[in-house]
């Protein structure tokens, strides 16, 4: 049996990955393994604008620029999230978010 | 030049102004030169008011209808306060009355405060009392006339307290002030209560519409008013029980208590129920109060005089009794006899006053009567000059006060009061005793040989003589056979008492009586052995009298334990309950909440990311189950 792959496919491919990507950004406690994951959850909405777009108006493209625009917002969003954790390193000799607790009472 | 004066009555109150501002800004330095200013002040407030008085008291059309022209002060919708000046023959005596009393004590002073330290200041506050007195007796309206009344308390003040270096007088000033304020209070309400129910305070307008009152209000509210309105005069005139302050304020210097205590000040409020007479006369009930407060405080203050020991206290009980007697006549419905005992009773006991401040004067300020004596001699002018005060307000014809107080006696035993007219005619006996007790004990009788009197300087005895002369002739405009006080000072119709024999006669008889009463007890028998085996016989009353039936100690108990004892019972109120509970509880809770929700703030990202999260679940469980309609709302209307 040919199954053709749907929207549906792409979508359930798309929520596992941002499902993995909120995980690790809540669970994690490196700093670098928690921006990777928000790379995770950020591509897994770029699959789903892609997909919803092909599917659903083939004609328009807006999905796809809307893709492009997140990877470069991502892009730049990673330099300054690397920056930080650099500057919180020479800090702080460490970059376990555990230790990054001073923004309290 | 009399029509000048009557169109620029204003320049009465405001050529002492003036000379208060003289005196304040310029003259301070110089003493003699701020005397003069003071002087030729008042002495201008006495040639105007003198010519304006002339001009009203020979046009009797100003009976009728008085001269009354204003300017505008303020005005907001449906309130127009006009500040003007209302001459008909009441206010014409009053300012004339009071420019020439002042006048003679202001050049008294001259003397009397010769040397003191504060002898400017002295004059600029006697010249702003004046102007203030003027004013009031001038306004054409009532709050003009309460912004001077206000005024006069004000200056008071400031002359009570004037040797501000002994403790007694500033304790003194507190006490006139506070007991006026008090007064005060209910006569502000009153007329506001005026200014809101008939929308002005103008005599003229007010007399108008409250003649017609029912269109306004009810009679209740009317009466309630009419009292209101008479607190104020209980308390600037020393009526009962508001007399307190007046006994104590002799502590300032002689001149002031012969010119707020005789003739000015204090019968302000026989004037304002004189000038307010249109409410009072709509209200029989509170005629009556006034007539009671009156003979009762005439009495009462008598009784008290008879015991007293220092020569100004006398004087100040004989002048709370003598208003008493004014306030019983308007109380009766006598303007007329009410403003003619005015009248001579300014003279005498400014007169009176001077001669006991010419006295203090000579013996350097002791002023206990039995340890004077013979001081007749040393100082006749003094003493035969006081002797005349004596004669006019014990009641001997044909000295001034004779002649108003029969029609006072008279006009109560017209009205039917006969309980008051037996008060008065008692206290008509107890005041020619007490003051002739103090005449034998002050000027006849032994010399006290530690005394070394001496007689006064013309510059005080000058205004002696002139009272004095005052004092025999002033009663002469209106004795019952020449009525020309009546035809001029009245209210409604002039009202001529046909003179009663048996009035004037028992007058004469009660003051007889009580003159040769005092002169056997004080004067004959040389060692006043009698008089002192008699407050020793009767000690009871004797104390309770001399000790002001104990009213200043009623009212201090009333204040140590009401007052304070609710002031406490507040304090431990407000420090348990609005501090503690309120204030501070608030606060407390505060600080708790924020206590348990600092715990909720632990710094560390990933919470704060899964709290976000969990929040965007939620919203989406909630767009997700609930109805469209709802999702729709929330999301603001998706097709």
């Amino acid at each position: 049996m040919v199954t053709t792959i749907s929207l549906t496919h792409y979508m359930v491919l798309s929520a596992l990955l941002f499902g993995i990507g909120l995980f690790g950004v809540l669970a994690k406690r490196n700093a670098i393994a928690v921006l990777i994951c928000i790379e995770l959850m950020l591509n897994a909405v770029n699959i789903n604008l892609v997909a919803i777009s092909k599917y659903i108006t083939p004609t328009l493209f807006t999905g796809q620029l809307f893709a492009i625009f997140v990877i470069t917002v991502a892009a730049a969003e990673v330099g300054v999230g690397l920056a930080i954790i650099i500057a919180i390193y020479r800090n702080r000799v460490s970059v376990n978010l555990d230790d990054f607790d001073w923004l309290k009472w | 030049m009399v029509e000048f004066a009557m169109y620029h009555a204003w320049l009465v109150p405001l050529l002492p102004a003036l000379a208060f501002l003289a005196i304040v800004f310029l003259t301070r330095p110089w003493p003699m030169l701020s005397a003069l200013v003071a002087v030729a002040g008042i002495v201008g407030a006495f040639v105007v008011s003198a010519f304006a008085a002339y001009g009203v008291f020979t046009n009797p059309e100003f009976t009728e209808k008085p001269l009354v022209y204003a300017v505008r002060w303020f005005s907001m919708p449906g309130m127009q306060i006009d500040v003007g000046v209302q001459l008909d023959p009441v206010s014409a005596m009053m300012i004339f009355m009071v420019s020439m009393v002042a006048s003679l004590i202001f050049i008294y002073a001259i003397g009397y405060m010769k040397g003191d330290p504060g002898f400017s200041v002295f004059f600029s506050y006697v010249s702003l009392f004046a102007a203030s007195m003027l004013l009031l007796a001038i306004s054409s309206n009532l709050l003009e006339m309460f912004v001077a009344w206000e005024l006069v308390g004000l200056c008071s003040y400031l002359l009570i307290g004037f040797y501000s270096h002994k403790i007694s007088a500033r304790e003194a000033a507190k006490k006139a002030f506070i007991t006026c304020r008090i007064a005060d209070f209910g006569l502000l309400l009153g007329l506001l209560s005026l200014q809101i129910i008939f929308g002005t305070l103008n005599l003229v307008e007010l007399s108008e519409k409250i003649a017609h009152f029912e269109q306004y209000t009810t009679f209740g509210v009317l009466t309630l008013i009419a009292v209101l309105v008479f607190i104020g005069p209980i308390g600037k005139s020393g009526q009962f029980p508001l007399h307190v302050w007046l006994p104590d304020a002799m502590e300032g210097p002689t001149p002031v208590s012969a010119l707020i205590h005789a003739a000015t000040m204090v019968v302000a409020g026989v004037y304002l129920v004189a000038r307010t007479m249109f409410l009072f006369h709509e209200v029989p009930g509170a005629m009556e109060l006034v007539a009671i407060t009156g003979g009762f405080t005439a009495l009462f203050a008598a009784t008290i005089a008879v015991t007293q020991r220092e020569i100004k206290r006398i004087l100040a009980y004989s002048t709370v009794s003598q208003i008493g007697y004014m306030m019983l006549a308007l109380g009766v419905g006598s303007m007329t006899a009410s403003l003619f005992h005015m009248w001579t009773h300014a003279f005498f006991k400014a007169l009176m006053f001077l001669g006991a401040g010419s006295v203090l004067h000579a013996l350097h300020h002791k002023a206990d009567v039995w340890e004077m004596g013979g001081l007749i001699k040393k100082m006749p002018i003094t003493g035969w000059t006081f002797v005349i005060g004596g004669l006019a307000i014990a009641g001997i014809p044909p000295f001034a006060g004779f002649w108003s107080k029969d029609e006072i006696l008279a006009v109560t035993l017209d009205s039917g009061h006969y309980v008051l007219f037996v008060m008065a005619a008692f206290t008509a006996f107890l005041t020619a005793f007490y003051m002739w007790r103090l005449i034998f004990l002050t000027f006849f009788g032994e010399e006290n040989p530690e005394n070394h009197p001496h007689e006064s300087p013309p510059v005080m005895t000058l205004p002696l003589i002139g009272l004095a002369i005052l004092s025999a002739v002033g009663g002469l405009v209106g004795t019952p056979w020449a009525p020309l006080w009546s035809e001029w000072i009245f209210y409604g119709h002039p009202h001529h008492a046909e003179p009663n024999y048996w009035v004037m006669i028992g007058s004469i008889v009660l003051a007889a009586a009580g003159i040769y009463l005092a002169y056997q007890l004080y004067c004959a028998d040389k060692t006043k052995a009698r008089a002192k085996a008699l407050a020793e016989r009767y000690n009871h009353i004797y104390t309770i009298l001399y000790n002001k039936y104990y009213i200043d100690e009623i009212y201090l108990w009333f204040n140590h334990t009401i007052i304070d004892g609710a002031a406490r019972l507040f304090y431990l109120f407000d420090i348990y309950v609005v501090d503690g509970i309120i204030v501070n509880g608030l606060g407390a809770l505060t600080c708790l909440f924020g206590e348990g929700l600092r715990v909720s703030n632990t710094g560390r990202l990933q919470n704060y990311a899964l709290v976000f999260f969990l929040g965007v679940l939620a919203v989406v469980v909630l767009l997700a189950f609930t109805g469209p309609s709802s999702a729709s709302l929330t999301v603001g209307g998706v097709k």
